[in-house]
């Protein structure tokens, strides 16, 4: 099947690990995915925040294009997918701001016909892939990597009944079939403080800490994730925890493709696991194999 | 109209400003599905409860719909919780009445933008402010350039200790050193322009 492909701001810089891995997963799967002709940036939580119209219009633009091409999105960025899917449920239910977006999208011949269905790779990976049909196409086996997995606030949260919000299982069960062992991880839906960390760096610390604690105390290798911020949140800042808290924690955060990827046979540099920041050696799940 | 003695305010009177903030808001309230749950609000805290940032905040989640209600928004808009939100939707998946708080807060954030109820070198807006206008520039976020406007506004001093994180980005190929635009950033800019126009249309009454 194919899926219209939206990549976002993100995984084009500090997310670029996502947008290789990705990639690389599902073409691996015989699935494509086909960029959204010229997409503009989803307009995140700020512009939300600042001018509700105008944030939907530039929302809308994406999912006018890819309508074209009658395929569903695949947006893997948690806050784009929470933005776009937002945008598609607001417009779907509110006929007045419909025709407010449409008005602005006619000025260059576009229109919104609400025939798009916005979706998290994650879920298309689990839902219409199956966890089943990965793991038998998976070259190599995790070799009881110790996983903590954290899916954060945005695709499990508001309810779109996609998996519990508060205990999802969707990677939990993707990694198990791949040979990972799962820690115990109750803070998998906790919020690491998204844009606090630069706003107000002491709150985003503290949670991030929290996070980063309960993972080590789990006993796990590294955390895998869904979301770009949460990831560099969780990366990027382990020194300043450390510092802060007095703590001791470096522990790897990649995105769950990169490890799903490398199940199914994918080199490091395929997968852009060396933009790691923490270096993970995947050679080290292999040697576990071999007991 | 002139302010007369039949303006003054009078116990249970809202002020002007009180008043223009008020309907603007439940004008704005409406547009989200499910809105005006609300008015459904039982003041049990759950919200409160469930908040990750609760703890740094002057005033509660709770106390929000509580100040809401006793026509007080402008407290609201000058607190500093609206701002601390992170938007993670705990409260909204947990309330027991389905009320929409963190659309809710949404709403009250660009209501206060709009009428520029805040400190002025204060983080969120500097930061929402510098992402709208890469995004009206670009079509797209850059988030190099986004930190460097933020700190330029907030604290510049700030953007040493940024430095080191950069370079290890860059290394890792992690970083864009120029911006991209769009390619059709001369439809996007149209776009732009009519959905500003159609941002300040107050649609009539539905019957």
């Amino acid at each position: 099947m194919n899926y219209s492909y939206y990549p976002g701001c993100s995984l084009e810089a500090s997310a670029k690990g996502y947008d290789e891995s990705v990639k690389y997963v599902f073409s691996k799967l015989g699935h494509e995915l086909i960029e959204i002709d010229d997409w503009n940036c989803c307009g995140a939580t700020y512009y939300m925040a600042t001018k509700e119209t105008i944030s939907l219009v530039i929302s809308a633009r994406n999912l006018a294009i890819a309508e074209k091409k009658g395929l569903d999105i695949i947006a893997p960025c948690s806050s784009c997918y929470t933005i776009l899917y937002k945008t598609n449920h607001i417009l779907k239910n509110n006929r007045i701001l419909r025709e407010k977006v449409n008005q602005a999208l006619r000025k260059v011949g576009l229109e919104y016909h609400l025939n798009v269905e916005v979706r998290h790779p994650l879920e298309v990976l689990v839902n219409d892939v199956g966890i089943e049909t990965i793991a038998s196409k998976a070259k190599k086996s995790l070799g009881g990597l110790k996983i903590a997995q954290y899916y954060g606030c945005q695709i499990v949260r508001p309810e779109r009944g996609l998996d519990d919000k508060d205990d999802p299982q969707m990677m939990d069960n993707l990694c198990k079939a791949l040979g990972a062992e799962n820690v115990y991880f109750p803070m998998k839906t906790q919020c690491c403080g998204g844009m606090l960390m630069t706003t107000y760096p002491d709150v985003g610390l503290g949670l991030n800490k929290k996070l980063l604690e309960c993972a080590k105390e789990n006993g796990a290798d590294i955390i895998i994730t869904t979301c770009p911020l949460c990831q560099i949140n969780l990366e990027a800042y382990q020194n300043k925890i450390n510092k802060k808290f007095k703590t001791d924690i470096k522990i790897p955060v990649l995105f769950f493709t990169q490890i799903v990827g490398y199940a199914l046979g994918g080199t490091p540099r395929e997968l852009g696991l060396q933009r790691s920041l923490i270096p993970f050696d995947p050679e080290k799940i292999s040697r576990e194999e071999l007991r | 109209m002139t302010k007369g003695k039949a303006d003054q305010i009078l116990p249970g009177m809202l002020n002007e400003k009180e008043r223009e903030l008020r309907n603007s808001f439940l004008l704005q309230i409406k547009n989200i599905p499910g809105g005006e749950s609300i008015k459904k609000c039982i003041q049990c805290g759950t919200c409160t409860a469930t908040c990750p940032v609760s703890y740094t905040m002057d005033i509660t989640p709770r106390e929000i719909i509580a100040l809401f209600r006793a026509k007080d928004i402008d407290t609201i808009l000058s607190s500093r919780t609206i701002w601390i939100c992170a938007s993670c939707y705990s409260c909204t998946v947990r309330c027991p009445q389905g009320v929409k708080v963190t659309d809710i807060i949404y709403t009250l954030k660009r209501l206060a933008i709009e009428n520029e109820i805040f400190p002025k070198k204060f983080p969120v807006y500097a930061l929402s402010n510098s992402f709208v206008w890469f995004v009206n520039h670009l079509g797209l976020s850059y988030e190099p350039g986004l930190l460097v406007a933020y700190y330029l506004r907030t604290n510049p001093f700030k953007l040493l200790g940024m430095i080191p994180l950069f370079l290890k980005l860059a290394k890792n190929g992690r970083i864009g050193f120029f911006p991209r635009k769009i390619k059709n950033k001369k439809n996007f800019s149209k776009i732009l322009k009519e959905a500003e126009i159609v941002e300040n249309i107050i649609p009539m009454q539905e019957s």
